[in-house]
């Protein structure tokens, strides 16, 4: 599908002995359990490649030498002190869509106040004096029904990317997205293809109420048919906005409300990231900890702590809920054998209650310690900053578990 | 509309037959509107409907054989077998389903005018629901959507009274389905009568490219029961559906037409009859012999591209497939 490259600010160097422990996970009987969770990656990022189809590869290698800023041919090139530009992270977002309507006339856009408005995170500002108002569509708000229009118009051809202002607000289109954007690929028999983008923030924000703080990935993760991915940094919100868009699979792209304001740089070059690739953030030796969206953070601040205390923690950013990239973490149980989770969903029927299912099912021999879910409590998120605190999990609690599970 | 309506007795013997199962809603009485709208469009134009479905398809382009298959659940079905009785689709003709949430297509079906008018290609999508259907928020919702973007949407409401076992006069405060509309004007139109479907949807086809949606209400009625469940009796009196086929029969309608003014002998219509019979068990006894799909397929079309891997079933021995 599309070529994986490490974020200019995420990532250190990835250590040589991972392309070689892809050959042999290629080879092994320990496949995951369904269709849905497992992946292969395309390219690595030290420019292995795992030939899928030629095209694939062709285009993979063209891409990777244009792409990585951190080259040295390629910075000599730049004129500014350091390659690429700053944004933040709606920026970004709104980059990758500008770019992909610019290269597809049949992408559009469809949401509450994203034409004239802008958009109420400003990720779409500007779009509709650039591409008008059809392709960038205001609509009432009725998420049931345009959300179903949505659909409708992917099955004859059109790329919608249909936004809900929260995330929260898309329960009203539950139908229209299980039965309907899910399935109409299978009960048609492959005759109709719904390459449709659902994106929109969801998380818990500051105070914003029980409605308005909702995660959604739980409640979405089980209908067949349909993509998961959770964006966390300026750098793979673009990535994984262009493929989620060009992907012929519907792909619910969730963002968080309070990282939207995140400032990095990403590369001037065209980049796009793997919508089923987790993101290793900081390699490590002692502890696995998966997360995703604004946990990323919480966890990377905990880390701070854990390496004074001499911990050495390896994070890796699962990015794909569905599917999981039980490739990438596969490696990493096999390597740290501890496994910690650390989400905002809540503890029941969460991402990380999956999650934990399918580590242990199928790695279950290499781990020393049962795996630990920090999740966010069954309760309806209070308004009062203080509950509000106490139900996300924060980076002092994830410092105490992983004390504790390396004991 | 004889096939039709011979496929819809034959469906009905098969379920009893227990060779289809699951839901299975028939169509028989309905016919006149699916012809008659296939009469007054093209393919390009599209349709959407529910999941009474099966007649629908046959006028879109579908064969007897497709159907049975389908029904049957084997691989040879428009569907591959995976869709059933509520999920005919047929992309080439824009027929666009089968769908089984009441109402759910209604959107899908604006979307459908929404792309029309995006790519600028002068069709129009027609969207059929039922008077139950009619009382759902989403048709409103939908409703909206399209008048407020001059849409070319034909919202058509197949009304044959009976929302499953609920008259509609219990069910809607005001069955005026076609009135509905408010800012959006309707027809209401003999939906027993193809030569009147077929005016009407050439109006509306002309009307919706023009000046935005426009309802239709299609006043029709279905003999079998809501589906076969159902016997259709509780509900109603076996007076009335032989009433209404004795007196608003669309094949009769036609038949009597035709003999009136000659256009065919009552020989003609009698062999056309038989050769329609015949070719319905025929394509009923290939379909039977045809063979149910693969156990791989059950993972096949759940994505478009796949992830390259390898699944299976919950033993991991039987059901094994290697997807794209």
């Amino acid at each position: 599908m599309a070529a994986v490259f490490q974020g200019l600010g995420a990532a250190t160097a990835f250590s040589v002995s991972n392309s070689l422990d892809s050959r042999k996970f290629l080879v092994s009987s320990r496949k995951s359990l369904s269709a849905r969770k497992a992946s292969f990656p395309v390219v690595r990022s030290d420019g292995s490649v795992v030939p899928r189809s030629n095209a694939r590869v062709r285009r993979a290698e063209q891409l990777i030498t244009n792409a990585v800023a951190t080259k040295p041919d390629s910075s000599a090139a730049s004129t500014t002190s350091k390659p690429g530009h700053e944004l933040l992270l709606f920026e970004a977002l709104r980059e990758g869509l500008e770019e992909e309507m610019d290269r597809d006339p049949h992408v559009c856009v469809m949401g509450e106040d994203v034409g004239h408005y802008g958009g109420s995170y400003k990720v779409t500002k500007g779009l509709a004096d650039k591409y008008g108002d059809l392709r960038v569509l205001d609509t009432p708000i009725a998420e049931n029904s345009f959300t179903g229009m949505g659909i409708g118009a992917a099955m004859t051809g059109l790329r919608p990317i249909i936004e809900g202002m929260n995330m929260g607000f898309l329960l009203l289109a539950f139908n229209q997205i299980s039965n309907n954007c899910g399935m109409l690929h299978y009960t048609s028999g492959g005759q109709f293809k719904i390459p449709v983008v659902i994106r929109g923030p969801g998380g818990v924000g500051r105070q914003l109420g029980a409605e308005h703080s909702q995660r959604l990935e739980s409640y979405f993760q089980s209908i067949p048919g349909i993509q998961m991915v959770a964006c966390s940094t300026p750098y793979n919100a673009k990535g994984l906005m262009k493929a989620a868009i060009r992907s012929e699979n519907p792909v619910i792209l969730f963002e968080h409300v309070l990282l939207y304001n995140l400032k990095e740089r990403i590369p001037d070059e065209e980049y796009i990231c793997s919508l089923e690739e987790a993101e290793m953030v900081r390699p490590g030796e002692h502890v696995t900890i998966l997360t995703y969206s604004r946990m990323r953070y919480h966890v990377m601040q905990a880390a701070k702590t854990l390496v004074n205390k001499g911990y050495d923690p390896e994070v890796i950013d699962i990015r794909s809920l569905k599917p999981f990239d039980l490739y990438t973490i596969g490696n990493s149980v096999k390597k740290t054998h501890r496994v910690l989770i650390v989400e905002e969903c809540m503890r029941t029927g969460g991402i990380g209650a999956s999650l934990t299912a399918a580590i242990t099912e199928n790695f279950h021999d290499y781990l020393d310690a049962p795996i630990v879910c920090l999740s966010s409590q069954d309760v309806p998120t209070p308004y009062a900053g203080t509950l509000e605190e106490w139900t996300v999990v924060q980076p002092a609690q994830i410092v105490t578990a992983v004390e504790k599970l390396c004991q | 509309m004889a096939t039709m309506r011979r496929m819809e007795i034959a469906a009905d013997s098969l379920y009893k037959a227990k060779l289809i199962r699951g839901f299975c809603h028939l169509y028989d009485g309905q016919e006149a509107v699916a012809i008659g709208m296939e009469a007054a469009i093209t393919k390009k134009d599209s349709i959407i409907t529910a999941y009474r479905d099966h007649c629908t398809f046959l006028a879109r382009g579908g064969t007897l054989l497709e159907v049975f298959s389908e029904l049957m659940g084997r691989q040879g079905g428009c569907s591959k077998g995976k869709g059933g009785s509520m999920h005919f689709y047929k992309k080439e003709s824009g027929f666009y389903g089968g769908h089984g949430i009441v109402g759910a297509q209604v959107p899908l079906g604006v979307g459908l005018a929404f792309a029309q008018k995006y790519s600028k290609d002068g069709t129009v999508a027609f969207a059929l629901y039922g008077d139950g259907a009619a009382n759902q928020g989403q048709l409103f919702e939908a409703l909206n959507i399209a008048a407020l973007w001059d849409l070319p949407a034909i919202l058509v409401c197949e009304n044959n009274h009976y929302g499953m076992g609920t008259a509609e006069w219990r069910a809607a405060k005001s069955p005026a389905y076609y009135k509905r509309g408010d800012y959006v004007p309707g027809l209401k139109v003999d939906g027993m009568d193809v030569l009147a479907v077929k005016q009407a949807c050439k109006f509306a086809k002309e009307h919706a490219l023009k000046n935005g949606p426009l309802i239709l209400e299609m006043d029709t009625y279905r003999y079998h029961g809501h589906s076969m469940s159902d016997p259709g009796s509780t509900y109603r009196t076996r007076d009335e559906i032989s009433g209404v086929r004795q007196e608003r029969d669309p094949v009769e309608r036609v038949r009597k037409l035709l003999l009136s003014h000659d256009l065919a002998t009552e020989k003609e219509l009698k062999d056309m009859e038989k050769e329609i019979r015949k070719e319905v068990d025929v394509a009923i006894a290939q379909a039977k012999e045809s063979p149910m799909p693969e156990p791989y397929e059950l993972f096949t079309n759940v994505y478009v591209k796949g992830l390259g891997v390898e699944a299976f079933g919950p033993d991991r021995k039987e059901v094994r497939a290697l997807l794209p």
